[in-house]
């Protein structure tokens, strides 16, 4: 069951309504979506404006001017710590549970797209059975990770002490459109058929793909952006205006800030933390 | 000028939050992030800007120490014990680096047991150190003032 493919099913048990084309068809819509979704929010926020506005404002200030050998590397950086390890996080629940959505998400609409694309008719266990594996895999990384962070770990949860049927309507729809897809998918897949959880799952998964204008969907590609220009900031020298923490202990910081050496020696010792000694929680 | 978050850099943490000494700096919890509730009651006295763990409040350099429109930026490294200020003219004409020591020994060590520190002696109590401090400063009147000797009692909870 984990290794047949429930589209071929569908389109074998109703060739005249699931057609190859049909779905093919519903899949490159929802890419449109997506697309265009994200085209128009950036319009409309002007990010896009504002990012690189600020990136250029960045330059003036910068202290030297960086290779684009040095440019590079700091591409692969973050694609290899932020992108897909979600080295952002530094909240170890967090960033398990955005790894497990991630992924999942990924999986689930890779395997989605090649089952359609690449096998949508015949019997369902003529597809290779790492696709339907990898999709059933994905749809259950998204439900785990998806369900631990909607019930433990959103903030509205964790810090604010809400209840978790305590919906904040725009700021939840991309998590909550995205368990509903998962789970009707997986529940789908099981029932099969073209029965009410056929039904929720695909008014769910359009309403996700539909929604990126107002949902948090977007940040996928937002997020990858403004850590790449941030590392570039740092190491052009402009760090957003802020200043340089240098090596307490070279010559160069004890010549132009004798107060260093004065008061805290020539190698000043790791004094530990202070206001940040616990994490705060009076608010 | 009064302080300002930056809400796409803030996380919602709460560490300006905790520190604010007027208690104006609030989380919305719509969107979770901090706020300056009342400006015209910020002391400017630069705490959340140093407290916030990612750089996300700034406060506008005002004139009696820059000129008008500067970047004023600062980051307290407490591991290191130094501050660091970055102030860039408007012009762009200036661009200074500034660090200074804020402790000289590790945080939590070295602090002074009061008890066991003997009263301050007359010379000293007339030297321009401690002239023109209030008595219980100068220890006028005995020993150290405290809470218990003034016989009062702190009640729990907050105090607005």
């Amino acid at each position: 069951m984990l290794t047949t493919n429930p589209f071929a099913e569908l389109s074998a048990s109703y060739p005249d309504l699931f057609t190859p084309g049909v779905m093919q068809v519903y899949i490159i819509l929802m890419v449109l979506f997506v697309i265009g979704g994200t085209i128009i929010d950036l319009m409309h926020k002007k990010s896009a404006k504002y990012f690189f506005g600020n990136a250029e404002r960045s330059k003036k200030n910068a202290k030297r001017v960086l290779s684009s050998s040095e440019k590079n590397g700091l591409l692969v950086k973050t694609i290899t710590n932020e992108v897909l390890t979600s080295s952002e996080f530094s909240n170890p629940k967090r960033r398990l549970s955005h790894l497990l959505i991630m992924y999942g998400f990924i999986f689930f609409v890779v395997a989605t797209a090649v089952m359609i694309f690449a096998y949508p008719t015949g019997r369902g266990d003529a597809t290779p059975a790492i696709w339907p594996l990898l999709w059933h895999l994905g749809a259950l990384m998204l439900c785990v990770g998806g369900y631990w962070f909607w019930f433990a770990i959103r903030v509205d949860v964790a810090a604010e002490g809400k209840p978790w049927y305590k919906i904040a309507p725009r700021a939840d729809m991309f998590i909550l459109s995205l368990l509903a897809t998962c789970t009707f998918a997986l529940i789908w897949s099981f029932t099969k058929g073209m029965g009410i959880f056929f039904a929720l799952f695909i008014i769910s998964s359009t309403f996700l793909f539909s929604t990126v204008i107002w949902s948090k969907f977007a940040h996928m590609f937002f997020k990858p952006a403004a850590a790449y220009e941030k590392k570039v900031v740092w190491a052009d020298g402009s760090r957003e205006g802020l200043p340089d923490m240098p090596d307490l202990s070279s010559a160069e910081v004890h010549e132009k800030f004798p107060d260093i050496p004065t008061y805290m020696g020539k190698t000043p010792p790791d004094m530990g933390p202070g206001i940040r000694r616990e994490p705060a929680n009076h608010y | 000028m009064p302080t300002y978050v930056h809400m796409t850099r803030c996380d919602g943490c709460g560490q300006c939050v905790d520190i604010c000494p007027s208690d104006i700096m609030h989380i919305d919890t719509d969107i979770r992030r901090a706020y300056n509730i009342e400006p015209d009651m910020c002391w400017e006295c630069y705490s959340c800007v140093k407290a916030c763990p990612h750089n996300a409040i700034d406060v506008r350099g005002y004139a009696d120490f820059t000129p008008l429109g500067s970047s004023v930026r600062v980051r307290r490294d407490e591991e290191k014990g130094v501050i660091a200020w970055r102030i860039i003219f408007r012009n762009g004409k200036k661009d200074w680096d500034l660090i200074a020591p804020i402790t000289t020994k590790p945080w939590g060590t070295a602090i002074p047991d009061l008890n066991t520190a003997t009263a301050p002696s007359d010379e000293m109590r007339n030297s321009d150190l401690l002239y023109n401090e209030p008595k219980y400063v100068r220890f006028d009147e005995g020993g150290l003032h405290t809470l218990k000797t003034n016989k009062l009692v702190m009640k729990e909870g907050v105090y607005y």
